[in-house]
């Protein structure tokens, strides 16, 4: 299958090897993968702090840049919930319908990478390795927007050498919520502390999600607390073998 | 301040907001699986139970005894014009509700016993229409104990049956009151404490047998 | 705190909040408890979802057709011997209810617990006339003796606990004896305190949960007995009710009540509910006033998107489940009403000019819980997003406009963010240690408060993948940076 990465602006700035992983596992699975350089955000960043215009400028960048994909895969959840689902009502409620009508024509080939192995594919197992005990947390769009459901579960649980560890209360938010953990700082730290216990509490290594936006808020508070635990990106650890680990 | 030019324009602005509002397609109600009889007033005797009520199931011949049960030591008892004679065991100091008891009277009272409208097994709701053999509302508000006396055709599996069963009554103008246990709060930390302002006490009797043809 | 208009903005009051330990412990015990029993009522309904469908569906039918619901509510319950009245806004409602009060030459009434009657700030505008309302919900008489306010929508005094409420009880009700902090024992000690009140107090105030406008029925759902009482025993009788209340036919009044006390109390059915219609001769109040309240309803009603909150059934679901109301507590929201519900219905109901109130769609990690909780399927994320728009605009330019803007412009073409992107790699030079970053200056200081940030690393994904590209055979075995 011919796959366009929409690689998402956090993972290129920030967290590369996220992307290089995906390319890695993507390829690895047999699967030609493209990036088209053009590419730049999904908008969501302006949408949730509620600047429509900006949104939709970048909303409408995207269309352009991934109208011809076969398939789109993003190692973010909720990039796709933004492309999905938040994209085509707000530039419904800014009256841009042809708009709405273009990004959700795309809608259907838009998949979050653990939704694309799992539900796309059918593959469960990618013959990874990764000798860790590892907990996982279900951000909230993939859980409540895109309905992963297990997905990313049953992939960990079909990697070698893997410890899985139930993280409790995993359904619950960890605070980041985009521009939310900067303008209300207090509660969002109040979410990130028990978000943070919880993942303690597994005994985990490392915490993994399938976003790195809440991987960087949760992380970032298990490092100032020097907790010893760390995260990673869920494509990381699918990407690792015996032969080289990602993260 | 006039409330008619309020009406005008609170009625004004409703119009100029709901413009291009749709009427949307409502979904049909959705039902539960056909259920025996056995199965709904084994619900009802369930949900009743869970409410900490009491609850007892007898043939017609043994109402009289669990009448005098659930009464337990209650001697002063309120009933409602229209309530049968027979329902009520000797012994006990009745009053009528013909004429009106005063507020004074019903909180000297220990007891109400009444029949229902009708009951919904899944949530243990008994409705009252306040139509005969069930009283004014104040009745059944303020003694301290209820008994309610159901007859077993009066259950009905849900509570759109229930709302179904009592159509007439409302369009009648009738006032309804849905019971389901006893009075309750969970306002101090959650913790349930049964017996607040309404009857502390909710005793269920429900009369089931071919031979049964009471009223209520 | 009072009515709709927050004193400050929703961070400040949340910081306050969060910093209150025994707020936080009795918050996370309340909310963790009825979560897991709301979950436990809502699987056992095989049809759980429909029959939130259907409560949407029913609402919005009533909403697309208010005015002719409301004309028709008015001349179904004047027909049955009630009075209606029509209020444009708080001050119109407070009026109506005091000059029905003084007519009778009221100077005490008892009130049923109604969020609306808070919304008016009807108590301190009746104590102004002289005429003192006694609240009968136990935890509204929590509230009101504490001279607190309420902070959670079904439960008032969630922020209070057992012993704190004993120490009141044992001040304000002047029991003989001392109570113990028993909830059965304190609960028994309001029982007796208002039992006098009830019996002998001739005018009553409640809100309404629904009204049928087919029958002029009105409905008052409860758990205690205190609604009974206050619309049984007086002689008089006032409801005062939003005007999206209002159902068109009896049997609409089914799935709501399927629905609500699952959503809310997480009981199967609530203890009690009344319904009336106009006046019962010679049972309960003989007079009876419903006053229909506007105050802003109608221009929610005007927003296509907005619409959707005045399905709100009041049930406080979403308070339970929401991790932010969990933290910040009730207060913290600053309006009557609190959490994900309270955060897109208070400023629209405000018309969305009161800066305090537009910080409340901010209040959210936008983490959708609250929407797969509400049982008339409001999408409260999607509202909060809508209206921290509408928020935006009513503020113009700002820092944050501006960068928001510049990220957007820098984001407009592919070259464009990589070169940004290195020129903060640049830029960060100063804040870098051992790879992180743990401050912040501006408006990203609220990051480093708690949290540390990885640095940008020294290749993007864009430029690693142009020079994957460029070496022949590096395959993606190429370059971990």
């Amino acid at each position: 299958m011919k796959i366009d990465l929409f690689i998402t602006c956090l993972n290129d700035a920030l967290f590369p090897q996220t992307g290089q992983a995906t390319v890695a596992l993507l390829e690895r699975l047999g699967h030609e993968v493209r990036f088209n350089a053009a590419q730049t955000c999904c908008g969501q960043m302006h949408l949730n702090t509620g600047y429509r215009t900006d949104a939709l400028s970048l909303v409408r960048k995207f269309v352009d840049d991934f109208r011809d994909a076969e398939v789109i895969v993003l190692p973010s959840g909720s990039c796709a919930a933004m492309l999905r689902e938040l994209a085509p009502d707000a530039a419904h409620w800014e009256g841009d319908e042809a708009l709405r009508d273009e990004v959700r024509a795309l809608s259907g080939r838009i998949f979050e990478l653990s939704e694309f192995l799992v539900k796309k594919l059918g593959v469960t197992d990618v013959g990874a390795a990764y000798p860790h005990r590892v907990t996982y947390h279900p951000t909230c769009h993939a859980m409540r927007s895109l309905h992963v459901g297990d997905a990313p579960l049953q992939l960990l649980r079909n990697v070698r050498g893997l410890t899985l560890l139930e993280l409790p209360h995993a359904d619950e938010c960890c605070g980041f919520g985009g521009t939310f953990s900067v303008k209300n700082p207090d509660v969002s730290t109040a979410m990130l502390a028990d978000k943070a216990r919880h993942i303690l509490e597994t005994g985990a290594e490392a915490c993994t999600a399938g976003d790195n936006s809440c991987l960087m808020h949760i992380g970032g508070g298990l490092h100032r607390l020097r907790s010893g635990a760390r995260t990673v990106h869920l494509a990381e650890i699918l990407a690792s073998t015996e032969a080289k680990v990602w993260a | 301040m006039s409330t008619a030019e309020a009406r005008l324009e609170v009625l004004t602005r409703i119009n100029r907001a709901k413009e291009g509002a749709q009427t949307p397609e409502r979904p049909p109600y959705p039902r539960a699986a056909a259920q025996t009889r056995e199965e709904v007033l084994h619900t009802f005797q369930d949900r009743i139970e869970d409410y900490r009520a009491g609850f007892v199931r007898v043939a017609p011949p043994g109402l009289l005894e669990a009448v005098r049960t659930a009464l337990g030591g209650a001697r002063r008892v309120v009933v409602p014009g229209g309530l049968d004679a027979v329902w009520l065991p000797d012994g006990l100091d009745v009053r009528r509700d013909e004429p009106f008891l005063t507020h004074a009277e019903l909180d000297g009272a220990d007891a109400v016993v009444t029949g229902c409208a009708v009951a919904v097994a899944t949530t243990g709701t008994i409705i009252l229409d306040h139509g005969p053999g069930q009283g004014r509302r104040v009745l059944t508000l303020v003694p301290d104990l209820h008994v309610c006396i159901i007859r077993a055709d009066q259950i009905v599996p849900d509570v759109l049956d229930g709302v179904q069963a009592v159509a007439a009554a409302v369009r009648a103008g009738r006032p309804l009151t849905w019971i389901s246990g006893g009075s309750a709060t969970s306002d101090i930390e959650l913790v349930r404490v049964e017996g607040v302002h309404g009857p502390r006490r909710l005793q269920v009797i429900v009369v089931d047998g071919p031979a049964w043809r009471g009223r209520g | 705190m009072s009515g709709l208009h927050p004193s400050r903005p929703f961070p400040e009051a949340a910081r306050e909040a969060v910093g209150n330990p025994q707020l936080r412990a009795n918050l996370r015990k309340v909310t963790n408890t009825i979560r897991e029993k709301r979950l436990r009522a809502v699987e056992e309904l095989p049809h759980w979802e429909e029959l939130r469908q259907l409560g949407a569906a029913t609402k919005d039918a009533s909403l697309a057709n208010l005015s002719d619901r409301l004309l028709e509510l008015e001349a179904s319950v004047v027909a049955r011997g009630g009075r209606v009245h029509w209020a444009r806004d708080a001050a119109e409602a407070r009026e109506l209810v005091a000059q029905i009060a003084q007519a009778h030459q009221v100077t005490e009434l008892i009130k049923v617990k109604s969020i609306t009657s808070d919304e008016i700030e009807l108590n301190a505008a009746l104590d102004a006339h002289g005429i003192h309302a006694i609240e009968t919900d136990l935890a509204e008489l929590i509230v009101q003796l504490s001279h607190d306010t309420p902070s959670h929508i079904l439960v008032p005094a969630i922020h209070r606990n057992r012993a704190e409420i004993q120490a009141l009880f044992n001040r304000e009700l002047g029991d003989p004896q001392h109570l113990s902090d028993e909830p059965a024992v304190l609960a028994g000690a309001a029982r007796r305190y208002l039992r006098q009140k009830f019996l002998t107090t001739k005018m009553a105030v409640s809100g309404a949960n629904f009204a049928v406008a087919e029958t002029g029925t009105v409905c008052v759902v409860e758990s205690e007995g205190n609604g009974r009482m206050c619309v049984t025993l007086p002689e008089v009788l006032v409801s005062i009710m939003g005007i999206e209340k209002v159902l068109q036919t009896w049997e609409d009044i089914s799935v709501f009540m399927e629905v609500l006390p699952r959503s809310s109390t997480a009981e199967r059915m609530n203890p009690y509910t009344s319904f009336w219609s106009g006046v019962t001769p010679g049972d309960g109040p003989q007079e009876f006033h419903l006053i229909l309240l506007d105050n802003g309803r109608t221009d929610v009603l005007a927003d296509e998107v907005g619409r959707q909150t005045l399905r709100c059934i009041r049930c406080s679901a979403c308070l339970n489940v929401c991790p932010v109301y969990e933290r910040a507590g009730g207060h913290a929201y600053g309006s009557v009403y609190p959490g994900p519900i309270g955060a897109i219905l208070t400023p629209q109901l405000l018309n969305m000019t009161d800066k305090n109130a537009n910080t409340l769609p901010g209040a959210s990690s936008l983490c959708g819980a609250c929407y797969d909780a509400c049982p008339v399927r409001i999408n409260i994320p999607q509202v909060l997003i809508y209206l921290r728009g509408e928020a935006n605009d009513q503020k113009g330019v700002t820092l944050e406009s501006l960068a928001m803007q510049g990220m957007r412009y820098a984001m407009s073409e592919g070259w464009r963010f990589e070169g940004a992107v290195k020129l903060a790699r640049l830029g960060q030079g100063p804040l870098v240690r051992n790879g992180q970053i743990t401050a912040l200056p501006g408006l990203l200081g609220g990051w480093t408060q708690s949290r540390d940030l990885s640095a940008f690393p020294p290749q993007s994904f864009r430029e690693w993948w142009r020079t994957r590209n460029a070496e022949p055979g590096a395959g993606s075995e190429g370059g971990q940076p």
